[in-house]
């Protein structure tokens, strides 16, 4: 039972290691030694991955996969798929068991078959230990039983507030507010200025995330820990009566924006306040229109303003690492997971996706990226602060199933337009939501 | 021995009609087989279980139907699918029909101009769609904007903002679409008519609406019959317009069944439940069929008989 010794070996030290740890970086080369793993004869590994949001990602990580090949002689072919896509493309490899190898995917997808993913927890562990911990939503997501890791955690896409500096001082605010009540206030002032904020109500897979923050803000919920629904709340009727108020100060037509919309709007000047990743940033940072380039100077972010529930409520786009058990290399592709994650590749791949994806590890929030240009900032916390989707329940079919029929989104959108009282709207999506999380 | 009778086995075959034609048939009913019939009993048969993508399912009877009965957001998609298609179809039909009579007339480039009519028809239709979407955006659309700027109004129309102007949006870039599909049809048919019949009508002294209504129409009515039946039975399941356009937002008033199954089977992982969706498409597209054949394609006077 080399495995089992090797494990606890492994526990015994790096408990010893944390209690004499100072500083992440000192211990970090002891326990480096403890990761033992003997790679399959002639593997070859297949990874799926989603397709980047910002070309600095996608070229370092090909580089990290590159120095991997030449240091281990392992073969490694990586495919890439709109994110939206991998999703039932790694079901599909799930049900069929034949696919890639290591699948990078988004949300509650492990959570759907936990049972045919490779157990991870050995290098869970190695690479919690090593690097401060994970952060509470990897436990969420990844360990859901609260002992067996079935993938490691990659990080999360920060959804922050993406503003204009110069129109929120000409609004008369100086610094910008952290709470609800603040936010509203702000929004309104923008709006009277002509320069109004804009959030997508549409369909948006990806920028409907707010529409779950604005409900958990006021404490509201999908469902409750046995996953009960509860989403028609007083709390839920609050956070859509705020929202009412919010809505009334955007740029018109939002109810029809997808994914794209805000950022069009947005770089074009027709809006000076949204809910977005470091993406808005990062693509008038490199543009090579001097205009766009110009409002770079001009783009702030902030963090999603804290309401009654006291607490930050994001909900951002988490990203997992899966190891499929049909996999003839699973040695292999823990080694590849493990590389990848570790500060010499992670490190400099945070750096040139300027902190799109915010680090699952603790140790990882002294990396410079988050401080070399303080507009980075605000996503540093992305991971550390975030919910899961299914919050506060278990993620499962239920939760996936209940995102994707944009039950959440359907309610806000419902209630803020006018189309449905927030009563009507909660007692609706309450319904919907019963139908997913039907025991 | 053996041989011989192989070969006298071989020789009877070939004499015998049914026996070549049974096999001359085979590799048609194969491929009907494998990729008709098949997906076809496999999407009833997960409709009636509860099978969710990465996972199989068990046989639960109607209980994905029962529990679709319950859910608004179905019947608004059955809604807003025949609401869709009968729209449309309406449209395409007089608009197709009216671009065929002009284009069988002699026009100046009568081939440039059939040629140019195809046109939406070839574009892919995604491509085609995210133009679209452009037309219709919120912030940038171009109708908004040349209207804006030639003071007709003063704020950007909400194309897909509102439910209704949603509906009406994706309607008219259906029918902008399908147009092409039945004009060149029928245009094909009224070209099968023989000329000698105008002759003799307008000798008779008839009206050109007269030529049309006891002419072209009767005789172009069996072209009509196909034609609209695929032109519906396009429409009813279209998906990629709505897709890319408006995923079915705002707040589910452009969902049609097919991309409601859709968001309820791959990303939703319901594969059942869309699934038994798509099944309940089929009861209005086999009535769709039945109309037109029946209603449409049997008249008496096809069959030699008496009106």
């Amino acid at each position: 039972m080399p495995h089992f010794t090797r494990r606890k070996f492994l526990q015994s030290t790096s408990v010893a290691a944390g209690a004499s740890a100072a500083g992440p970086m000192i211990w970090v080369k002891d326990a480096h030694a403890q990761w033992n793993n003997t790679v399959e004869k002639g593997a070859k590994l297949r990874v799926l991955r989603w397709k980047r949001f910002v070309q600095g990602d996608e070229d370092t990580y090909l580089a990290n996969v590159k120095k991997f090949t030449a240091k281990t002689g392992i073969e490694v072919r990586v495919d890439h798929e709109s994110w939206e896509d991998v999703r039932p493309k790694a079901a599909v490899a799930a049900n069929v068991g034949s696919g890639p190898d290591i699948i990078l995917s988004t949300n509650d997808d492990a959570n759907l078959y936990p049972e045919k993913l490779v157990d991870c927890t050995d290098l869970a562990n190695y690479l919690g230990k090593k690097y401060g911990g994970w952060y509470p939503v990897c436990e969420q997501y990844l360990k859901p039983d609260g002992k067996k890791w079935i993938g490691i955690p990659f990080g999360a896409a920060g959804n922050a507030l993406v503003y204009r500096e110069s129109h929120m001082k000409a609004a008369g605010f100086d610094k910008f507010p952290g709470d609800t009540a603040g936010f509203l206030k702000l929004s309104q002032a923008l709006k009277a200025k002509g320069t109004p904020p804009g959030f997508a109500l549409g369909h948006a897979t990806g920028d409907q995330s707010w529409a779950f923050w604005l409900v958990w803000a006021f404490g509201g919920k999908m469902v409750d820990n046995n996953n009960k629904v509860v989403i028609d709340s007083p709390e839920t009727i609050k956070a859509l009566e705020y929202g009412k108020e919010l809505y009334a100060s955007f740029v018109p037509g939002t109810l029809s924006w997808l994914d794209p919309n805000n950022n069009k709007a947005f770089l074009d000047g027709q809006i000076s306040l949204t809910a977005n990743g470091i993406s808005i940033y990062y693509a008038a940072k490199n543009s090579t229109d001097p205009k766009i380039k110009e409002l770079a100077a001009d783009i702030q972010h902030a963090n999603m303003p804290i309401g009654p529930a006291g607490v930050p409520t994001e909900m951002n786009l988490f990203f997992n690492q899966m190891i499929f058990k049909y996999s003839k290399y699973p040695k292999a592709a823990k080694e590849f997971i493990r590389f990848m994650m570790e500060e010499e590749q992670y490190g400099p791949w945070m750096q040139s996706a300027i902190g799109y994806v915010c680090h699952p590890l603790v140790a990882y929030e002294k990396n410079p990226i988050w401080t070399v240009d303080p507009k980075h900032t605000p996503y540093r916390n992305a991971t550390k602060v975030m919910r899961p989707i299914g919050y506060a329940g278990k993620m499962g079919y239920a939760s996936a199933g209940a995102t994707a029929d944009f039950i959440m989104l359907d309610m806000v959108a419902e209630a803020v337009s006018g189309q449905k009282s927030p009563k009507e709207a909660a007692e609706r999506a309450q319904k919907r939501a019963e139908r997913y999380y039907k025991v | 021995m053996s041989q011989g009778s192989g070969l006298s086995l071989l020789g009877r075959l070939n004499n015998s009609a049914n026996a070549l034609g049974f096999i001359f048939m085979l590799p048609a009913a194969a491929i009907l087989l494998v990729f008709l019939t098949y997906p076809l009993g496999l999407g009833m048969w997960l409709g009636l279980t509860d099978t969710k993508i990465g996972r199989d399912g068990v046989f639960v009877g109607l209980e994905n139907y029962k529990s679709l009965a319950e859910d608004s957001v179905f019947w608004l998609s059955v809604f807003n699918t025949v609401f869709y298609t009968a729209v449309a179809s309406f449209f395409k039909f007089f608009l197709g029909l009216w671009l065929a009579l002009l284009l069988n007339e002699n026009i100046k480039f009568k081939s440039f101009m059939r040629a140019i009519l195809l046109l939406p028809w070839i574009v892919p239709t995604t491509l085609s769609a995210i133009a679209f979407w452009w037309i219709y955006d919120s912030q940038f659309s171009i109708i908004s904007w040349v209207l804006v700027k030639a003071g007709l109004i003063d704020k950007y129309i909400n194309f897909l903002g509102d439910g209704w102007n949603a509906r009406f949006s994706v309607i008219a870039a259906n029918i902008w679409r399908g147009i092409p599909f039945v004009a060149i049809s029928l245009l094909a048919g009224l070209q099968t008519i023989s000329p000698s019949l105008y002759e003799a009508a307008t000798i008779d002294g008839a009206s050109p609406w007269q030529r049309f209504r006891h002419i072209t129409y009767p005789l172009l009515t069996p072209i009509i019959a196909i034609v609209m039946t695929f032109s519906v039975l396009f429409t009813f399941t279209d998906f990629q317009l709505i897709y890319v356009i408006t995923r079915g937002g705002p707040v589910n008033a452009t969902h049609l069944m097919a991309t409601l199954s859709f968001q309820r089977a791959i990303p939703g992982g319901q594969l059942a439940e869309g699934a038994a969706i798509a099944m309940a498409m089929v009861p209005f597209l086999i009535g769709a069929i039945l109309i037109s054949f029946f209603g449409l394609q049997r008249r008496a006077w096809q069959q030699g008989t008496k009106d």
